[in-house]
């Protein structure tokens, strides 16, 4: 079933202006992999702006002491989600620092070869390294979590997990073989997840930013021409209105059961 | 009993001792738990995960080698982690057998300890030679981050290999708070929890920060268990008053969640949500007004672990218990058998 994203944004906005209670964002314990740069770095702002309470990882110590300089509150880790030894001390302290979990995005993602290759020239290493971030080191990390966030769905905070897709997890586009490969199984885990949590509470979105003006996206496509590129802050307002239509004391339409994805040509 | 040496939460071949409401006791296939529950239920397991509370390093006046197992600490609070009870010993890892492990060089307040990136002075003598109380440098998240990278899982001997925190972690592990595992929790993975709703039971938690289970010394081991602060949340405490009403029993999965749940209910029988201080030691005397049911591992007779048991069942049953666990061949210690044990009427 597919709902596109207008209609889901502007149902969210719509509510939120409906009301003038506090920021639903307000006190949200939230963890966002990929948190010193792009769209990582554009929700780490945007959700300590409206009042989250915010972990982060990234793997370079010196990004994420900058970036916790920057956001005054944020709890920085440092850490590698494609390395097994890492999950467990990134989980310990994501649940240990914030003191519970409700939010997980899984935001951190590798491109697979650079400059990108067509899949019979691409690296095996390159590809293994794209699933060791992209669908290992997400399984990995939420499998950890997943405690925590039914801790949450159990006490009625609700709890959600959103991993960043892209519309190449659909998509068949020629040199982008190994990400998107990563991606349509990270899509997959994802709604089987969302199935097999239900009854747990604990909701599972899979969505497309978009295309973003991000260090990714110029590794990827180095002479796109920034000005056609969606702003990383306008898709972290987008995805985070996607999280909250998710948490509990929304009114949803019942076909909003399955991950939905929210840019065009992307569908389920 | 003899020890389960394989850190495997849920081994196929587990077995479970059933005693019920009317002393009859049974052995099953620990898989076969969720057929003992009826509808209207409520089973509670403790979520805490496991913190790696054993920090290797050096006593710096002496320059001698140490492990520090945390085992206590005033709240839950996320940021309260910079003071806590420990038990020190001397040179050696978990392959000797606590009881046979040196004691740490003479400690005094204010000696600095230095545990890998961490670095600690002691604040308090607890009355023996190996508990102190300390207190950490630095900011509450280096102190994640330090136990993060540098502790490991307290071990003992009975288990050659190193443990790794996905050893100790339940399925459902939350907040990272528990000293030991809530080992009773390891026969839950997320298909039982969804088998226990398929039986219309329902599921819920607590988070107690279950602490060590030996420390190698008969005076010290004596007074677990420690105290251990919990937390019960409001849904739990609405579900067990909604069980109770229509006459459903309680089911603790662990001695921990009994613990919590019989603490919070000492004033008047009702449990009470948010957090509190688990002291009281449960045993042959100890009246339970909660807990109906409980899912343990298999305790030897003299364990703290065992004397919370006789508030469930007489001397009698409980001491023919320990003779079948013996004779069928139980596996015991946390990643053993278990037992199932209904409160006599």
């Amino acid at each position: 079933m597919t709902i596109s994203s207008d209609t889901n944004f502007d149902k969210s906005i719509e509510s939120k202006n409906e009301t003038s209670e506090a920021d639903p964002l307000d006190g949200l314990r939230v963890a966002i992999t990929g948190g010193t740069s792009g769209l990582g770095l554009a929700l780490v702002r945007e959700f300590m702006r409206r009042g989250a309470r915010v972990a982060f990882v990234a793997r370079h110590r010196e990004n994420v002491e900058q970036v916790a300089c920057e956001q005054a509150g944020a709890h920085g880790i440092v850490g590698d989600i494609s390395l097994k030894d890492d999950i467990y001390p990134i989980a310990m302290q994501i649940v240990g620092e914030l003191g519970g979990l409700d939010v997980l995005i899984n935001n951190a993602s590798d491109l697979g070869p650079v400059p990108l290759a067509m899949l019979s020239d691409t690296e095996c290493e390159d590809l293994e390294r794209a699933f060791a971030t992209n669908v290992f080191g997400v399984f990995r990390l939420t499998k950890a979590l997943m405690g925590a966030l039914a801790a949450s769905a159990r006490e009625g905070r609700g709890a959600v997990a959103l991993n960043v897709s892209s519309d190449a997890a659909i998509n068949a586009y020629g040199g982008w073989g190994a990400y998107s490969a990563s991606k349509a199984a990270l899509h997959h885990l994802s709604r089987i997840w969302n199935e097999e949590h239900a009854a747990d509470e604990v909701r599972f979105l899979s969505l497309d930013p978009g295309d973003m003006d991000t260090p990714m996206h110029t590794a990827a496509i180095p002479d796109a021409d920034p000005t056609t590129l969606k702003r990383p802050e306008t898709a972290a307002r987008e995805l985070i209105d996607a999280i909250i239509a998710a948490l509990p004391g929304r009114d949803l339409p019942s076909t909003q059961s399955t991950p939905v994805f929210t840019s065009e040509g992307a569908t389920l | 009993m003899i020890a389960a040496t394989h850190p495997i939460q849920r081994p196929p071949q587990a077995k479970l001792l059933v005693v019920d409401a009317e002393r009859h006791i049974a052995h099953v296939s620990r898989s076969a738990f969720v057929n003992f529950l009826r509808s209207g239920d409520l089973v509670i397991a403790n979520d805490a995960a496991t913190l790696p509370a054993s920090l290797e390093g050096i006593h710096l006046a002496t320059g001698r080698a140490i492990e520090v197992r945390l085992a206590g600490r005033p709240s839950l609070k996320p940021e309260d982690v910079l003071r806590f009870n420990a038990i020190i010993f001397g040179e050696g890892d978990f392959h000797t057998r606590t009881e046979d492990r040196p004691l740490p060089p003479s400690l005094t307040v204010g000696d600095q300890l230095t545990l890998a990136s961490l670095r600690a002075t002691i604040e308090n003598l607890l009355g023996h030679s190996r508990l102190v109380s300390l207190r950490f440098d630095g900011t509450p998240d280096e102190v994640w981050a330090g136990l993060a990278r540098h502790g490991r899982p307290i071990q003992y001997a009975h288990v050659p290999t190193p443990l790794a925190l996905w050893d100790v972690w339940t399925r459902i592990a939350g907040m990272p708070v528990a000293f030991e595992p809530p080992s009773a929790g390891f026969a839950l993975d997320w298909r039982t929890i969804a088998a226990i709703r398929q039986r219309g039971a329902a599921f819920a938690t607590i988070t107690h920060a279950a602490g060590i289970s030996s420390t190698g010394d008969d005076a010290l081991d004596r007074l677990l268990p420690f105290d251990e602060p919990y937390r019960i949340p409001g849904a739990t405490a609405r579900a067990v008053q909604r069980t109770k009403q229509r006459g459903g029993r309680i089911i603790a999965i662990g001695t921990s969640v009994v613990r919590a749940l019989e603490n919070a209910a000492m004033a008047d029988g009702e449990v009470r949500s948010g957090e509190g201080m688990a002291t009281q030691h449960l045993g042959a005397t100890s009246r339970l007004r909660v807990v109906d049911a409980i899912l343990s591992g298999t305790h030897e007779p003299g364990t703290s672990h065992y004397e919370l048991l006789r508030a469930f069942l007489d001397d009698a049953t409980l001491r023919q218990t320990s003779v079948e666990l013996d004779e069928f061949g139980y596996l015991t210690h946390e990643f053993g058998d278990s037992v199932l044990i209904e409160r006599v009427a």
